[in-house]
């Protein structure tokens, strides 16, 4: 990122209660930015310094607005700082109906809204939830509010705290899509706190991760999902890399969309996306096997062409983690160690790449979003 | 004493528990509101100092009240400033002596009240523009309103109640200090047995109308905020 373009920086350095962190970053002031990792890490400890909820020496700057800077004794009160937070649990004002609790917000933030309110109530489905208590309703409901009422506050950063983890499979796979929907619409930046790397792969375009209390990596997700050394901290069973492919058409009669990722041919499950959006794609680790030569009569649809980047062996299992330029994008692939020495992988060599099962992570219904793809 | 005799008695007694129970709830809520936000060492300390008026034997606190008020303590400087001597047995200071003998009863339900919702609730009206000062009133009081049920019913009924103290620091003044349990005792005191059992009953009445209004009440906003 150049140090011109308009950007969140944030460094605090500090203890707090027995707990040191010490993180920098900078985030852009456009799409979803992930801080990543695990419980303890300091991620969201990190967010509640953004938010002003709590205090570590260090600096922070929004958009050149300047939220602290403790070198000139600067703090910005957080009823004073433009931002919305979406906590674990929705913590919605038992005393207030669904819609007071939305308007909370927006009768105080002072500015004209930018954000319309019957916009939000329509992208996050509330309208029908106006006149209820928050007691009546479902966690993903209450979520839904909470997210609603943040945007609604007209904030100019907004901040989800592991919006979904308190929450079973079915009411996060009800909030997912809202959450995507959000990343095409707003014109706010979201820093998106996670301990999932597939929620962060889901929705995210930049990661910062962190392990504890520091900073080991940051940059587009794409690029750090291909990074093996990471390997410890994005978890061997989730991890996979994200592609970008435009759709080319869908067979009816066999159920499938095919995809078109640089002159390489993907088809996978139909899904509902029309011809010639850009769409992304997850692929994992463990869903990928190699080949020497093109396999024939093989029931995988999906064979592609590449060549190895890099082969990282982990001495202490059977596996080794491959990692496969295919043209335009990188797939990794998690094979065992005796593969790799009777196939003679080594950076350089001609593979085919079978995949055997493609997650479709999100559409765009426009060309990319230009700040997910960069590499 | 005719019926018609009791009607001061009870009404003076209604007025000096409403007034209190008011100055209780304005007194009662920022001590609370302090004991359950501050992280102050000596916290407790202070949290003792206002229970206190729970264990004292109510002829104790009456006693140093009495000083207090009197033409040669601050209550009596006080009255200067109208034009009186002193503020034992008068109205007012029987007001001022129910105030520190019920505080207990209202700071101790409002500091559980605001204890209760954690910081959760202010944090997210921090974020949502909430100037401390609104997220108090907007947030803190609204989610408290339990505790501010029970206190007012407790300070109510325990002013209602009140009679060690009253004796110390109000006598037995008609219109001005003669308040229900005095009147109550100095009934049985001359025999006059018929207007007891009107007046004790009464308050027998009244206080199971308080306690179970108050049970009532405490339930339903208790399923209410769940």
């Amino acid at each position: 990122m150049s140090g011109k373009e308009p950007a969140i920086r944030a460094s605090f350095a500090g203890s707090l209660g027995g707990f040191t962190l010490d993180v920098a970053f900078e985030a852009p002031m456009h799409g979803i930015t992930a801080l990543f990792g695990a419980s303890g890490c300091g991620k969201s400890t990190t967010l509640r310094c953004i938010a002003g909820l709590q205090r570590l020496p260090g600096q922070l700057f929004v958009n050149e607005e300047m939220w602290q800077d403790d070198d000139r004794g600067i703090f910005l009160m957080p009823h004073k700082r433009a931002v919305g937070v979406v906590f674990q649990e929705a913590s919605l004002f038992p005393h207030l109906t669904v819609g007071k609790n939305l308007m909370y917000g927006a009768k105080r933030s002072g500015v004209p809204a930018v954000i319309p309110p019957d916009d939000v109530i329509d992208l996050l489905g509330l309208a029908k939830l106006m006149d209820r208590d928050p007691i009546a309703l479902s966690g993903g409901e209450r979520q839904r509010v909470a997210i609603g009422r943040a945007l609604l506050s007209q904030p100019r950063l907004l901040l989800m705290d592991e919006p979904l983890s308190s929450l079973d499979q079915m009411a996060k796979d009800e909030i997912l899509p809202y959450l995507e929907a959000l990343h095409e619409q707003l014109s706010i930046p979201l820093l998106y706190v996670s301990h999932d790397i597939t929620e962060v792969a889901r929705l995210a375009d930049r990661m910062v991760m962190l392990s504890s209390g520091m900073k080991i990596a940051e940059g587009p997700v794409q690029d750090l999902l291909e990074r093996l050394d990471l390997q410890p901290e994005t978890g061997r069973f989730e991890a996979g890399v994200l592609l970008t492919a435009q759709v080319t058409g869908h067979d009816e009669k066999f159920s499938v969309t095919h995809l078109d990722h640089h002159g390489q041919a993907i088809s996978m499950p139909a899904r509902d996306v029309a011809i010639g959006s850009e769409v992304r794609l997850r692929i994992r680790a463990r869903d990928v096997s190699l080949a020497t030569k093109r396999p024939e009569a093989i029931s995988v649809r999906n064979v592609l062409s590449g060549t190895i980047v890099e082969v990282a062996e982990d001495p202490q299992s059977a596996h080794a983690e491959t990692l496969i330029d295919i043209g335009g994008g990188r797939l990794r692939a998690r094979i065992t160690r005796q593969s790799v020495a009777e196939l003679e992988l080594a950076p350089g060599k001609p593979v085919f790449a079978l995949v055997k099962s493609i997650a479709f992570d999100r559409g765009t219904l426009s060309v990319a979003t230009g700040h997910s793809t960069n590499t | 004493m005719e019926i018609s005799e009791l009607w001061p008695v009870v009404r003076l007694t209604l007025e000096l528990a409403i007034v209190t129970t008011i100055l209780l709830l304005v007194i009662g809520t920022p001590i609370a509101w302090w004991l359950a936000r501050s992280r102050w060492r000596w916290r407790e300390a202070v949290a003792a100092v206002v229970a206190l008026p729970l264990v004292l034997p109510p002829t104790v606190l009456g006693f140093y009240l009495l000083i207090a008020l009197g033409p040669d303590g601050p209550g009596g400087w006080i009255a200067g400033l109208f034009g009186g001597r002193t503020l034992a047995f008068t109205f007012q200071g029987l007001v001022i002596g129910s105030v520190f003998y019920s505080i207990p009863f209202v700071v101790q339900p409002l500091r559980n009240a605001f204890e209760s919702f954690g910081d959760r609730p202010l944090e997210v009206a921090a974020t949502l523009r909430a100037s401390p000062w609104d997220a108090f009133w907007s947030v803190a009081v609204p989610l408290a309103r339990p505790g501010y049920v029970t206190g007012a019913v407790l300070g109510f009924a325990h002013t209602v109640g009140e009679f060690g103290l009253v004796l110390m620091i109000g006598g037995s003044i008609p219109g001005e200090t003669r308040v229900l349990s005095i009147a109550i005792f100095e009934m049985v005191e001359t025999l006059r047995w018929a207007e007891a059992h009107l007046l004790a009953g009464g308050m027998l009445v009244f206080s199971f109308l308080v306690v179970s209004t108050m049970m009532i009440v405490e339930k339903r906003m208790g399923r209410a905020s769940q």
